[in-house]
């Protein structure tokens, strides 16, 4: 049980958000000239990092809008969020 | 040599007010090179090592185990054994544990505390009457037991469950699988270290492993707190931890680390002697022999390694407790804990082999784990030794995601994942 803080409505509990699984990866830009082995990269292979991980939150009953955060997942303390399309400050 | 646990050495050993019981298993250094090495002594790790002992004469094995042994989701877990899986796959798997079951405690010397009470599934609409139904067929046609209840033989075999007409998610009906049942967590981890220790394997607890060496494409040791350990062959059976083992070795899994969430109830008389599953609601219940009831609550969403879980995945659970179960209503909660399951994006296990020579890895058993205990001990200690998969383990390799050919019991489990 957490709180997480939306870049755009403040803090809040964490059971008003969704969570997207590992942040910044890229949707191909060229599908068809895919290998198998690169699309069961794209699809399925995950860091599942224990420690700090780079994910996407949606506040599905707040403001709707998908943003980023930086959690350690063996503690679930959030370090930072920030906008989709922004770089973790840390 | 293990000395046998009979009437006779209970009676020899009262004379002695017990003290002078034979230790289980030993507690070595590890040596310096091993043919094999297990990382991880929960159920699985130890039953791979005992396995590979004894049905494929490696006796030079490790088990290395972070904490203790069966410290891990092995005691974390809801204990419930069942095969009525969806796909032949599965059903392969499941039953081939479910049959191990059936003579473990006789084969180990050890009572694991094997009960076939049942497990029952319901149906709360009419998708699931025919889900239900259809997996009760294809159970059958796979030689599984299985069979149909319609809502009055639900209230005969289980009379505590509210069966009106009238609450929000009705019981329609339940698939009701014989033959399945629970069993006693710890046991099956001490009774499989008893005989792999017996065998000579060598158990080595508080002993966590911070890499993995290779040589390119094969393995040349692990890196652990208790110094290099020297080997050609690892198999990690890791769970929750399994990505984080895979990283040291520089390989990618397609697994998501979550909390699951388990709680017992303060013990009262026998109540109910089945266990009882529901899909739709997501809420299962059994009684352990103490007179607790074990409740199986949901994961959370997110990735943690946290082994503790969030307030709303338990009041879920409890709410579909008490609509199904009016008479628990005043029952108190004594204990909750979590444990940290790895998530396949088809919901089946990898038993496999990896692109490195010498390394396998047995993880993704996500929610329910603890009943394929012994399958998947047996069928991994095989695709080790003969550096190959058995027939019943073919499909749960590495590389079905990859090639598409996955095993998707997301919508065919019994509770949703």
């Amino acid at each position: 049980m957490f709180i997480i803080k939306c870049p755009y409505c403040g803090e809040r509990d964490h059971n008003e958000f969704s969570y997207g699984g590992e942040a910044h990866l890229v949707r191909p830009k060229q599908p068809t000239e895919l290998s198998d082995d690169q699309w069961a990269e794209y699809l399925f292979m995950r860091k599942n990092i224990k420690g700090l991980q780079y994910e996407r939150w949606n506040h599905s009953h707040g403001c709707r809008r998908w943003f980023n955060a930086a959690r350690d997942t063996s503690n679930d303390k959030i370090h930072s969020v920030y906008k989709i399309g922004e770089k973790p400050t840390k | 040599m293990k000395k046998k646990y009979s009437i006779f050495s209970l009676i020899k050993n009262s004379f002695s007010y017990h003290e002078n019981w034979q230790r289980a298993w030993r507690d070595p250094e590890p040596k310096k090179e091993y043919d094999a090495i297990i990382v991880g002594g929960g159920g699985h790790g130890l039953a791979t090592a005992y396995y590979l002992a004894k049905e494929h004469n490696l006796k030079n094995i490790a088990v290395v185990e972070k904490g203790w042994i069966g410290g891990g989701n092995t005691g974390r877990n809801t204990t419930i054994i069942r095969s009525n899986y969806l796909w032949d796959a599965s059903a392969g798997l499941y039953d081939h544990a479910l049959k191990i079951w059936e003579n473990l405690s006789q084969e180990l010397n050890y009572n694991v505390m094997f009960s076939q009470r049942g497990v029952m599934n319901l149906a709360h609409n009419q998708h699931d009457v025919r889900e239900l139904k259809r997996r009760t067929h294809a159970n059958r046609l796979n030689g599984i037991d299985c069979e149909w209840l319609n809502v009055e033989q639900v209230k005969k075999f289980c009379p505590i469950i509210n069966c009106s007409p009238n609450i929000r998610y009705p019981v329609m009906g339940s698939t009701l699988q014989r033959r399945a049942g629970t069993a006693r967590h710890d046991a099956v981890a001490w009774g499989y270290a008893r005989g792999a220790d017996g065998m000579g394997v060598d158990i080595i607890q508080n002993c966590e492993v911070n890499g993995i060496k290779r040589n390119k494409d094969s393995i040349e040791g692990i890196e652990t707190t208790k110094g290099f350990i020297k080997t050609k062959k690892v198999g990690v059976v890791a769970a929750g931890h399994s990505s984080v083992i895979a990283n040291m070795a520089g390989l990618r899994l397609p697994l998501e680390s979550k909390p699951l969430q388990a709680l017992v109830s303060e013990p009262i008389k026998p109540i109910i002697d089945t266990v009882v599953m529901s899909n739709a609601v997501h809420a299962y219940v059994s009684q352990s022999d103490k007179g607790e009831l074990v409740i199986g609550a949901g994961t959370d969403s997110y990735i943690s390694y946290t082994q503790k879980g969030t307030h709303e995945v338990i009041e879920g659970t409890l709410k579909a407790i008490l609509e199904l179960y009016p008479i628990f209503s005043r029952l108190r909660m004594l204990r909750q804990w979590g444990g940290v399951v790895d998530i396949c994006p088809d919901a089946s296990p990898i038993i496999s082999k990896t692109s490195i020579k010498g390394l396998y890895f047995n993880c993704g058993w996500g929610t329910g784990g603890f009943k394929a205990t012994p399958g998947s001990g047996h069928l991994f200690a095989h695709t080790i030794a003969k550096d190959e998969p058995h027939i019943l383990n073919a499909a749960f390799n590495i590389n079905r995601f990859v090639s598409g050919d996955l095993v998707d019991e997301h919508g065919a489990a019994a509770v949703a994942h």
